[in-house]
């Protein structure tokens, strides 16, 4: 079990207010990165976010731009968990890739709000929050293998390195 | 037991597997796999991975087109570091500024047949069910993956079947069809699902009215979209197909989770106003609010036929706000000039720009100032989109798009066509 404290936000946020498009090619720094997260969502949020720290999202979190900024700015910026009531699918991959951990919660985004804390329960799946118990499913085998190699680069940098031996 | 749906199909075959069925993760091992301005942060992770050679460069496209021509001195060291790696590793589908967007470049170019899998780095790449072909978007890392080893995890996912009837009036088309779909069912109506489009209207529709369906589906939250290929897509392929093709469709009998059906023939033109393409209304309920800045182009809206029917609109008439033309392929630049199209748009007051992305994803040659109104014949109005989030942002067809760049306002492209 785990406490974190969170950052709220409603349906249907997209990655260009997560991540501008205009920076996309040229900012390439973790904290380059880091400082632009969220920017045209919620001009807090760079500033004051903290390491542990989850974002708590409506649905469909991360739509529109297949960016991977949209999940490394926050990443970079302290985020390794993200809450949502569903994720858009390129984002829900990019978590995986990264290494970050999406969990999908329906209604979570409406009783919890920024500054709350709750507390998260990856083994058994589970979230305790505004005095409730959610339960969240589990990712599938070789989806989870991804994510407990650290993401895909780990994953396969450990398949590069046994191969290079070779 | 149902029979399979189009994703199911594509998906076994791209796996190597007999069948499939939603809900299943396959490696699959995709035809083509392309990326565009972001190659050099692809390069960069694959690297990163150990990798040294890409596993099958002929099936690696690289096409530059989100900021071209170079706009800054670091827009023009990521196109240089692109093509020092093209030339490395041997990449012969690579395609430099000016030729085009990638999903309308790799159409022309046919590196993507029915009934085979692309992989591209850039989210419409759902664009290519057009063909008949299985397209989806990935992440960075994930080509980096697959260039790497030529594969890639996918679920196989559920499936939902937009069936069409009827035939569209004159000044409506498919891009009111996507629209109207986005409206009734929201941008979250196709989440995790593969769009599969049925009906008697798919016949009747253009060839360069056919991805529009397909490409803004990406906007639903699909994860792919097809289009039944028929003789209109087999003649188009046949002068530029380098290799043989099986098409595949959907059993009568397959399972769809989800059924939407839509009569076309009733239909009037479509505006998604800001700041979400869901946020649908007919035209005539948007008549009237003023806009500073008309943009037709985009892998959605800058075939020549886009073209063609903004010039049928401006024809004898002159722009009220700035209008900005850019074709979506070198291609279409040049069939647009030799047909006088191009000549047309320029009388009208309209400029013409560098086939490519241009101002849609808020990089250059077009930004609007804060409260400037756009309206555009892009897919996304997502807040933020054109560079600024405090600039609305409105959806239409080229021919709206055209006829709102003449009133400097939202208008109704009927009273100018007869």
């Amino acid at each position: 079990m785990s406490i974190h404290r969170c950052w709220v936000y409603g349906d249907n946020v997209n990655t260009d207010v997560i991540f501008p498009g205009k920076y996309t090619y040229t900012l390439k720094t973790p904290e380059e990165i880091a400082a632009h997260a969220l920017e045209d969502l919620d001009t807090t949020f760079a500033a004051n976010v903290r390491r542990g720290d989850v974002i708590v999202a409506g649905q469909n979190w991360g739509c529109g731009s297949s960016r991977e900024q949209g999940v490394t700015a926050p990443k970079y910026a302290g985020v390794d968990i993200i809450i949502a009531a569903s994720f858009s699918r390129i984002y829900f991959r990019n978590c995986i890739n990264q290494g970050v951990l999406p969990i999908a919660c329906p209604g979570l985004n409406l009783l919890v709000r920024t500054g709350d804390t709750i507390e998260i329960d990856i083994a058994n799946g589970q979230i305790h929050a505004a005095g409730q118990i959610f339960n969240f499913p589990r990712l599938s085998p070789s989806v989870q293998a991804i994510l407990d190699a650290g993401g895909l680069v780990p994953m396969l940098q450990r398949r590069f390195a046994g191969e290079n031996q070779a | 037991m149902s029979g399979k749906t189009f994703v199911e199909k594509a998906l076994a075959r791209a796996a190597g597997v007999s069948e499939a069925s939603a809900g299943d993760i396959l490696d699959v091992r995709p035809d083509m796999i392309f990326s565009h301005d972001n190659s050099a942060a692809i390069r960069r992770i694959f690297e990163k991975i150990g990798a040294k050679n890409i596993a099958q460069p002929d099936r690696v496209a690289i096409t530059l087109d989100h900021a071209v021509p170079a706009p800054t001195t670091q827009h023009a060291q990521n196109h240089a570091e692109i093509r020092e790696w093209v030339k490395q590793q041997g990449i012969q589908h690579f395609f430099e500024v000016g030729r085009g967007i990638c999903h309308q470049v790799i159409s022309e170019e046919a590196l993507i047949l029915p009934g085979e899998t692309i992989l591209g780095a850039d989210s419409h790449s759902t664009h290519f069910g057009w063909l008949g072909a299985f397209g989806a978007g990935v992440g960075r890392t994930e080509m980096a993956a697959l260039w790497a080893t030529g594969e890639l995890w996918l679920r196989v996912p559920e499936a939902m079947r937009v069936t069409l009837t009827g035939r569209l009036q004159l000044g409506v088309t498919a891009k009111d069809i996507s629209l109207r779909i986005l409206g009734d069912m929201g941008v979250e109506g196709g989440l995790y699902r593969s769009v599969e489009f049925a009906g008697d209207t798919l016949n009747t529709l253009s060839l360069d009215e056919r991805p529009i369906l397909p490409n803004v589906m990406a906007e639903f939250g699909a994860k792919n979209a097809y289009m039944p290929p028929d003789d209109v897509v087999f003649k188009y392929l046949e002068a530029r197909r380098t290799r043989d093709y099986t098409p595949l469709y959907p059993d009568p009998d397959a399972h769809y989770e989800i059924e939407y059906a839509l009569d076309v023939s009733q239909l009037e033109p479509q505006i998604a106003r800001p700041h979400q393409p869901d946020n649908v209304v007919p035209l005539s309920e948007a008549m009237g609010e003023p806009i500073q800045q008309a943009f037709i182009g985009t892998c959605t809206n800058g075939r020549l036929e886009d073209l063609q029917a903004a010039a049928n609109v401006l024809r004898g008439h002159q722009v009220a706000c700035r209008l900005v033309v850019i074709p979506a392929s070198s291609q279409v630049l040049l069939e647009a000039t030799r047909s006088g199209i191009i000549e047309t748009l320029l009388m009208a007051g309209a400029t013409i720009a560098t086939p490519g992305c241009g101002p849609c994803m808020g990089n250059h040659m077009g930004i609007p100032a804060p409260n400037e109104a756009t309206i555009s014949s892009a897919n996304r109005n997502f807040k933020g989109r054109m560079g600024t989030p405090e600039a609305p942002v409105y959806l239409a067809s080229p021919y709206v798009v055209a006829a709102s760049a003449i009133c400097g306002a939202i208008a109704d492209p009927r009273e100018f066509l007869s």
